[in-house]
C-alpha cells in the first residue's frame, strides 16, 4: 500500500538540486499580471507584450522614453509622401540559427493582415492605419507605402513584432508559441519554459546582435496580490517587482535593503465629461434632469478642474508617485507643450466661475470609474468627489470592476449597434496611454470629434467636438515634416485643454521595487524588461 | 442501489443543463470582453474585427447552441486569452488545487478531530475552552487576513517559509505532485494550513457536539458497564457515530474548497484553478469562465453522490434504495 520509498525521495531531491547549485545569474521578477500567450500577434495585453519583448523584436524599438530607435531595422526614411524605406539589420540570426531577412518581415505582416483566427486583439490594426502595403525590395530592404501622406509609420511598426517565416508558417496560433515550438525570435532571450500560473522563464541568447545581457536566466512569476508580491520581494523569493503598493513606497525608499525605480508613465488619468444635451447623471438640487447639460459650459469644466487638489491626491493617495498634469502626453514625448501647467487648487476661483456660469447653487452629479484598472483608481475617484462636493457640486461615486466599466464607458448599453455607440456616463474617470511615444494619436483619439468611419475620436467617450481641434488633428495626421507636425499638435492640444475638453488629473508614475544592488532603467510604457536591469556593486 | 444511482444521474443531467444556461447567459450579459482586449488605438473597424474573431457577432442563442453542441462532444471551447481549449487549461491547473485541498483536508482532520474529542471529553477544562476559542477564531477571521499575516510573520519576519508559489514537484506512480519533494511540502504548508482553518474549526465543533451527544447515549453506558476499555469505546463506538455529520459537512466543504480556493490561491500565488478563474473573470475570458463553472457543477454532483454512498457504509440505518430498513 505505501509507496513512499527513500530512493524516490532522494531522486526527487537530486532533480531539484542542480537549479540551486550552479552559480548562474538569475533574475526573478514578480509581476502583477500573468502573460497568457507567447504569440506576439495574439493580444495587446501589456502583461503578454512585456514577456514577448524578451524573445521577439520589432523593426523599430522604443527607448525608455518610448521614442523610436533602430531595432531590426537600422534606418528608415520617407522616399516620397507615401513611401517609406526601411533598411534591415544584417547578420541577425533567429534563435534556431537561421538568418533574419526581409521575407520574415513580409511574412509577419501578411500573417497579421490575413487575420489570426481566435485572436482576441491582434495588432493588425496598426497596418490598417494609412492602409499600409509592404514590399520586399531585396533581402535587407522593405518599402512601406500608405494611401496618403502618413507621418507615423515608424511608430506604428514599433508595435509589430516580427516572427520567423520558417518557424511560424502553418503553426497553430498561440498554442504552438506557448509550447515553445514557435517561440523563436531574434531577441536577447530564448524561450525556456512556460508553466501556466506559476512561471515563465527565458535564458540568455549568447548571439544577440544587441550585445551582452546581464542575466543567464530570467523568471517571471505572476503574483496578483499587491501585499503578497511585496512580501515575496521582502523575503527574497523574487528580486524585483512591478507595481509595489503605493502605501509602502515611502518605507521602501528609506529601507537600505531595497531600491525603488520611478518614472512618469505615458498614462494620463483624467475626468471625461459627457457632452450630450441632456446627461442622465446630472440633476439640479431638486433631482430634476438639467437642460442644457451644465458640463457643456467650459466655465463649469474649468471650475471642476480648479476644484481638484492634485497635490493632495499625489501626496496622500499616491505615495508621492504621480505627476499633476494639464498636458496630455508626459514630458519628453513628441507633442508635449511647455508651459501648459496643471491647474492650481483654487476652490474660491471655482465657486466664482460656477456662479458666473449661473450654477452658483451647484448641482448633483454621479461620477463613474473603474476600481481595478489604474493605480488607486477608486480612491482618486472618492477624493475628487469630496473636492467637488466642497465647491457645491454634490458628487456621488459609482466605482465598478473594469470589465463592466469599459463596456459602459465606450458603448453604453448592450443593445447599441457598432458604430452607433452611446457612451453612458456623464462624468467618468478613465486613462489614456500614449504608447507610440508621440501625440498624434492621442490628439486624434481623445480630442477629435468621434467618427467611426475615419477612426477619429475613438477614445473620445464624452463626444467632445471642436472644429478648431479637428482641423489641426486631421492635418497633423497627414504632415510628414516633424517640426510642422509638432507645431500643429501643440496648437491642437493647447486649444483642447484650454477649453477643458477633459479634466486631466495626473500622469501615473510607475514604480518598481528591487533588492539593493540592482539597478533598473524604468520605462514610460510600464514594461518591465530584464535587459534594463543589472547588478551593481 | 442501481436505481438510486440512475435517478441521481438523471437529476444531475437536469442540473447541468439548467446550470449551463444560467452560467452562459449570465456571463454573457456582464461587460464586453472586446473592450478589455482592444488597444486604445483600436478604431471601430478594428473593434468589429475582434467581435467577429471572438464569435460575438452571432446572436446569443446561436452561440449557446454551438456551445451545447460542442459540450456534448466534450469540447468546452477555447479560452480567449490563451487560445487553448478551456478544459485543457482546467486540467493543467487542477492537480495543484487538488493537492492544496487534499492537504488542507488532512490537516483539518488530523488536528481537528483530536482537539474536538478533547474538548468534548472535558468541556469545562481551561484547555477545552481554549480549543473552542481557537475554533471561533478559525471561523470568524477572514482567510485573506490570516494568509497575509502568516506570510508577514513566517516568510518576511522569520524567513522560515517561502511566501509564494508552488515548490518543486516529482512524479510518483504517474502522479505529479509537490507532496513528494521537501521543497514542495515546504511551499505547501502555509497555504494548506490557511485553507484548512475553516474546515478545521468546523471539524472541532462538530466533533465536540457529537461527543457530547454520543457519550451519554445508552450504548456507551452499556459498553462501559460491559467493561470495554475507554480507549476502545472512544476510538470505535464513539468515533463511528460522530463521523457521520462530519463526513456530510466535509464532503460539501471539500467541493467548495476545490472550486473556490480562490482567495488562498491568489494570496499565495498558487497556480491552481481558483487563481485561473479570477484571472479569467478579470479579462472576461467567457469560454474559460463558463467551462470552469460547468466543470464545478459536474464535480459537485459527483461529490454529492460520493457522500451519499459513503453514508451507507458508515451508517447501516441509511438505505440508498429508499426502502425502509
Amino acid at each position: 500500500m505505501t509507496v513512499w520509498k527513500p530512493g524516490l525521495f532522494a531522486a526527487a531531491l537530486a532533480m531539484a538540486a542542480p537549479l540551486a547549485a550552479t552559480a548562474q545569474e538569475v533574475l526573478t521578477i514578480g509581476v502583477r499580471s500573468e502573460a497568457s500567450s507567447l504569440d506576439p500577434h495574439w493580444t495587446q495585453l501589456s502583461a503578454d507584450l512585456q514577456v514577448q519583448e524578451h524573445i521577439f523584436e520589432k523593426l523599430v524599438a522604443l527607448d525608455s522614453a518610448s521614442q523610436p530607435i533602430p531595432g531590426l531595422a537600422v534606418s528608415w526614411e520617407p522616399l516620397d509622401e507615401t513611401t517609406w524605406e526601411f533598411k534591415l539589420r544584417e547578420g541577425v540570426k533567429w534563435h534556431d540559427g537561421e538568418d533574419f531577412t526581409a521575407d520574415d518581415v513580409v511574412f509577419s505582416f501578411d500573417r497579421l493582415r490575413a487575420g489570426i483566427s481566435g485572436a482576441p486583439a491582434s495588432p493588425a490594426f496598426q497596418l490598417e492605419k494609412g492602409r499600409k502595403m509592404w514590399e520586399k525590395i531585396d533581402d535587407y530592404t522593405v518599402h512601406i507605402t500608405t494611401d496618403g501622406p502618413y507621418p507615423t509609420v515608424a511608430e506604428d511598426l514599433a508595435m509589430l513584432p516580427i516572427v520567423a517565416e520558417h518557424v511560424a508558417s502553418g503553426v497553430t496560433a498561440s498554442v504552438d508559441f506557448n509550447s515553445g515550438q514557435a517561440a523563436i525570435g531574434t531577441g536577447p532571450f530564448l524561450f525556456e519554459e512556460y508553466s501556466p500560473g506559476s512561471s515563465i522563464s527565458v535564458v540568455k541568447n549568447p548571439n544577440w546582435w544587441g550585445g551582452d545581457v546581464h542575466w543567464d536566466q530570467v523568471v517571471f512569476r505572476p503574483i496578483t496580490q499587491d501585499a503578497s508580491r511585496l512580501a515575496a520581494l521582502r523575503n527574497g523569493d523574487v528580486d524585483l517587482i512591478d507595481y509595489p503598493p503605493t502605501i509602502d513606497l515611502p518605507q521602501l525608499r528609506e529601507d537600505p535593503d531595497f531600491t525603488v525605480s520611478t518614472i512618469a508613465a505615458d498614462r494620463l488619468i483624467y475626468m471625461q465629461p459627457g457632452y450630450k444635451h441632456v446627461e442622465p447623471f446630472i440633476t439640479d438640487k431638486d433631482g430634476n434632469v438639467m437642460v442644457p447639460n451644465p458640463l457643456r459650459d467650459w466655465r463649469v469644466r474649468k471650475a471642476l478642474s480648479l476644484a481638484i487638489n492634485r497635490e493632495a491626491i499625489r501626496d496622500r493617495i499616491m505615495g508621492g508617485a504621480s505627476l499633476p498634469a494639464k498636458n496630455i502626453v508626459p514630458p519628453g514625448f513628441f507633442g508635449y507643450v511647455d508651459g501648459l501647467e496643471a491647474d492650481p487648487y483654487d476652490p474660491e476661483g471655482a465657486q466664482a466661475l460656477l456662479a458666473e456660469a449661473g450654477y452658483g447653487d451647484g448641482f448633483n452629479i454621479t461620477i463613474h470609474g473603474p476600481n481595478d484598472r489604474y493605480i488607486n483608481d477608486a480612491r482618486i475617484l472618492e477624493a475628487v468627489a469630496q473636492m467637488w462636493s466642497r465647491v457645491g457640486i454634490i458628487t456621488e461615486v459609482d466605482a465598478m470592476p473594469r470589465n463592466i466599466f469599459f463596456s459602459r464607458l465606450i458603448r453604453g448599453d448592450e443593445l447599441s449597434m457598432p458604430g452607433f455607440d452611446v457612451p453612458e456616463f456623464s462624468m467618468a474617470m478613465t486613462g489614456w496611454g500614449t504608447v507610440a511615444g508621440e501625440a498624434t494619436y492621442t490628439v486624434s483619439g481623445t480630442l477629435e470629434t468621434y467618427n467611426a468611419a475615419t477612426g477619429g475620436g475613438n477614445g473620445n467617450f464624452g463626444r467632445y467636438s471642436n472644429a478648431e481641434v479637428d482641423a489641426r488633428s486631421v492635418l497633423a495626421k497627414r504632415t510628414i515634416d516633424p517640426e510642422a507636425r509638432l507645431a500643429i499638435l501643440q496648437e491642437a492640444i493647447t486649444i483642447g485643454m484650454e477649453d477643458y475638453a477633459y479634466i486631466p488629473i495626473h500622469f501615473q508614475v510607475n514604480n518598481w521595487a528591487m533588492k539593493a544592488g540592482l539597478e533598473h532603467q524604468p520605462r514610460t510604457n510600464e514594461r518591465t524588461l530584464a535587459m534594463e536591469v543589472k547588478r551593481v556593486e | 442501489m442501481t436505481e438510486f444511482i440512475l435517478k441521481r444521474v438523471l437529476q444531475a443531467l437536469l442540473v447541468l443543463i439548467v446550470m449551463t444556461m444560467l452560467v452562459f447567459f449570465g456571463v454573457n450579459v456582464v461587460g464586453n470582453p472586446v473592450y478589455i482586449f482592444a488597444s486604445s488605438e483600436c478604431d471601430q473597424a478594428c473593434l468589429n474585427k475582434i467581435i467577429v474573431d471572438l464569435g460575438l457577432d452571432r446572436p446569443i442563442w446561436e452561440q449557446y447552441l454551438t456551445f451545447v453542441g460542442n459540450m456534448l462532444q466534450g469540447d468546452l471551447g477555447n479560452s480567449f486569452t490563451h487560445g487553448v481549449p478551456a478544459l485543457h487549461l482546467i486540467f493543467e491547473r487542477l492537480p495543484a488545487t487538488l493537492e492544496l485541498a487534499f492537504a488542507a483536508l488532512v490537516i483539518a482532520l488530523v488536528v481537528g478531530l483530536p482537539l474536538g474529542m478533547v474538548a468534548g471529553l472535558r468541556p469545562e477544562a481551561w484547555y477545552s475552552k481554549g480549543i473552542m476559542g481557537f475554533s471561533m477564531i478559525g471561523f470568524s477571521l477572514p482567510v485573506f487576513w490570516i494568509g497575509l499575516i502568516m506570510i508577514l510573520v513566517f516568510s518576511v519576519q522569520l524567513g522560515w517559509m517561502p511566501a509564494i508559489g508552488r515548490g518543486d514537484t516529482a512524479v510518483v506512480l504517474g502522479i505529479e505532485s509537490s507532496f513528494f519533494t521537501l521543497d514542495g511540502l515546504h511551499h505547501l504548508l502555509m497555504p494548506a494550513f490557511t485553507l484548512s482553518l475553516i474546515m478545521m474549526a468546523m471539524v472541532i465543533r462538530l466533533t465536540r457536539a457529537g461527543m457530547r451527544e454520543v457519550l451519554f447515549a445508552d450504548y456507551i453506558k452499556f459498553a462501559r458497564a460491559n467493561g470495554i476499555r475507554e480507549r476502545r469505546i472512544l476510538s470505535v463506538h464513539v468515533m463511528k457515530n460522530i463521523l457521520i455529520p462530519i463526513v456530510t459537512v466535509l464532503g460539501m466543504e471539500f467541493g467548495g474548497v476545490i472550486a473556490f480556493a480562490v482567495v488562498v490561491e491568489s494570496i499565495f500565488s498558487w497556480p491552481g484553478v481558483g487563481k485561473m478563474l479570477i484571472d479569467a473573470i478579470g479579462v472576461l475570458d467567457r469560454p474559460l469562465i463558463v467551462a470552469y463553472l460547468v466543470f464545478v457543477v459536474f464535480m459537485f454532483v459527483i461529490l454529492n453522490l460520493a457522500v451519499d454512498i459513503l453514508y451507507s457504509v458508515l451508517d447501516p440505518r441509511v438505505r440508498l434504495d429508499g426502502r425502509p430498513s
